[in-house]
């Protein structure tokens, strides 16, 4: 709350002081085409809010380009895959229908990285709610170096990971389920959870749970009480990441699993073979992609705001 | 910088001396005000999740260790059935990294790891601040803006691995509007440009946001200043943005980098395993372990996991990168130390 207030309240100062037209070099920070200005105040102004939309454009464009062209391949007949048209000419949704018929097994997959994904999140919270409570409240020695190694740990390579699990899951018969992905999946969502909560918890004044405490609560009750509602922004913001940091983890599903019916989403549709040899179906994989991507989409469209702050609170200090 | 947002302690008001909880005598010791209560509940707090974490990442470290001190050979078992038999070879795994057919693979994609990491990152962090720069600009429409550049954030790496390989068909949409005839997906440097622009499309944006969260908490008052005195836009992006985005941008630049040293999902969806031009250590290491070389295998991951941890540590101690948020703790602490002397001495007018 206190962040954000101070982060718009910069925002606006920062707006303030950029739109106080002024130096004349200004407008190049989008069109850097954009001519040494000696014209009139007005007429530079129209040039500056011109040259700010084309950046936007070129902005939009970059980002949703590639993605929009996922979207109208999948809606493409298989006969006109390659037409390079900006909207499909017959609209059709025999990409989807195929991905949905059955032999491919997708609408499992889907629930598989539902499954995988949701449980990883619910663990990783679990544990890192008392975590981060423990490093941002409680005074205790070697409070950094718990905290460096917690964030050292998601630096840690994936695939040093898989290779000797591979081997354990193995011997103990793991290969083929959901622990097999749920547990390795946590050494890098706990650090996620941990460094993000830490951050929120971080932000949040200690006078209210002092004064809980002073009406006689105890420290757990004043955490589960105060401490915990006002961080339950934060606690929602780090599950939306962490779930979709699982939801998108690719190589450890892929090592752990070779049954088609236990498959998370994102590797059935890299192993999505058509029925002839020489020819991918590169509609039915993008309809698969759209698939996997859109409620992502739809999750970065509704929590937008709490997305970015989530991302950047840990880097922006 | 803003961490100093939240409320300054009210302590130093008269009526308020009792802070220092009165139920539990507080101690102070060499080191602040720490209490032995506080000390074993943070370890009851932080045990589940240090003993996750030893379980998943200590143990699989330590079991690569050892497996890469071991190499299956196939021998003939006591009952003269041929077998995988593992025998302990010291460190000729290691010895293996540098020379015949191994090490040929392996100083490969020690390369292409090195040089995908170094193009990407480079690319990213220019691209990335040339869009911080065009959004900060932006007033109308920047919630849309914002969501927009999530969206190649939040694509799966595997689909968007997809995405850029039917782009990069060779009848596909990027031929089309080049007017090439390139074989994007095959082997050579086409299908290494492929992989790079499809890793800066997805991570430049990521760099942007970081880095426009770092320029949203420089007041405007700054730049007012350096209008008064004359400094023009380049100046100005010179000597004030860059400067104060640094620590911001250094944060952001290590993860991209360590990210992108265990590059594995989208040269391998994009371009497929075992293509020379493109494969990684990640790859490397998985396609060994694929073959049941787990020996070798872990030679390889370890040997990437060195590598993830020099970068690591040259950034943070070499440049300072602040990674922890170490100089926020300290703080806290601090704070909540002088917050505990006021409240003695309010004890002590008493």
């Amino acid at each position: 709350m206190t962040i954000s207030d101070l982060r718009n309240a910069a925002k606006d100062s920062g707006a303030s002081g950029a739109s106080g037209a002024g130096t004349p070099g200004a407008s190049a920070a989008v069109g850097r085409s954009g001519k040494p200005k000696t014209g009139k105040p007005k007429k530079q102004r129209t040039w500056r809010s011109y040259s700010v939309y084309v950046g936007l454009a070129l902005i939009f464009a970059y980002c949703l380009a590639p993605f929009y062209w996922m979207l109208v391949s999948s809606l493409r007949r298989t006969a006109d895959i390659f037409d390079n048209t900006l909207l499909p000419a017959p609209f059709s949704l025999e990409n989807y229908a195929k991905v949905f018929d059955g032999s491919t097994m997708f609408g499992q997959a889907l629930l598989n990285s539902l499954i995988v994904a949701g449980t990883t999140t619910v663990f990783a919270l679990l544990l890192g709610v008392f975590a981060a409570y423990a490093i941002s409240r409680l005074n205790f020695r070697f409070k950094s170096v718990i905290l460096g190694v917690i964030i050292a740990t998601s630096m840690f390579p994936g695939i040093a990971v898989v290779v000797p699990l591979l081997r354990l899951f193995t011997d103990l018969g793991w290969i083929n389920t959901y622990q097999a992905m749920i547990v390795p999946s946590l050494s890098f969502a706990i650090p996620l959870a941990v460094w993000n909560l830490t951050t929120f918890m971080k932000a949040l004044p200690f006078d209210l749970e002092e004064a809980a405490m002073i009406d006689g609560c105890t420290k757990w009750q004043a955490f589960r009480r105060v401490l915990l509602p006002l961080a339950a922004p934060g606690v929602f913001t780090t599950a939306i990441l962490t779930f979709i940091h699982s939801w998108n983890e690719f190589i450890i599903a892929l090592s752990m699993i070779n049954d088609p019916r236990i498959q998370t989403a994102t590797v059935a549709i890299s192993k999505f073979t058509g029925a002839t040899e020489f020819q991918a179906p590169f509609g039915e994989q993008m309809a698969a992609g759209v698939i996997v991507t859109v409620p992502l989409v739809i999750m970065v469209l509704i929590f937008q705001r709490r997305i970015v702050e989530g991302l950047t609170a840990g880097a922006s200090k | 910088m803003t961490t100093t947002t939240t409320a300054p302690p009210a302590g130093a008001q008269p009526g308020t001396p009792q802070t220092a909880s009165p139920a539990s005598p507080r101690k102070r010791g060499h080191r602040g005000n720490r209490t032995p209560g506080e000390g074993r509940m943070a370890a009851l707090l932080l045990s589940p999740t240090l003993l996750v974490l030893a379980l998943v990442i200590v143990y699989p470290l330590l079991a690569a260790v050892h497996q890469s001190l071991y190499r299956a050979e196939s021998g003939l078992d006591a009952d003269g059935f041929v077998a995988d038999v593992e025998s302990f070879v010291g460190l000729a795994n290691y010895a293996d990294l540098f020379v015949g057919e191994t090490g040929r693979r392996f100083l490969n994609a020690l390369g292409n790891t090195t040089f995908f990491t170094l193009t990407t990152v480079f690319l990213e962090t220019v691209l990335g601040l040339c869009l911080a720069l065009a959004m900060n600009r932006a007033f109308r429409g920047r919630s849309f803006l914002r969501a927009s550049i999530l969206v190649p954030w939040a694509v799966p790496t595997a689909v968007s691995g997809l995405l850029w390989r039917w782009i990069f068909q060779s009848d596909g949409i990027a031929n089309t509007l080049l007017g090439s005839e390139i074989l994007w997906t095959a082997e050579g440097n086409a299908s290494r440009a492929a992989i790079i622009i499809a890793e800066v499309w997805k991570t430049a944006p990521f760099i942007g946001l970081l880095v426009l969260a770092g320029m949203q908490v420089i007041p405007g008052e700054v730049y007012e200043a350096a209008k008064i005195d004359g400094a023009g836009w380049w100046r100005q992006l010179g000597s004030i943005t860059l400067p104060l985005v640094k620590p911001t941008l250094l944060v952001a630049v290590l993860f991209r980098m360590l990210d992108a040293l265990r590059m594995f999902d989208l040269p391998f969806v994009l371009i497929g395993p075992g293509k020379e031009s493109v494969e990684t250590l990640s790859m490397l290491a998985w396609d060994e372990s694929n073959q049941l070389r787990y020996g070798s295998a872990s030679a390889f991951a370890i040997m990437l996991f060195l590598y993830v941890a020099v970068v690591a540590i040259v950034f943070v101690k070499v440049l300072g990168a602040d990674v922890t948020g170490a100089k926020e703790l300290k703080l806290i602490s601090k704070k909540s130390r002088t917050k505990a002397t006021r409240t003695q001495k309010a004890e002590a007018t008493r």
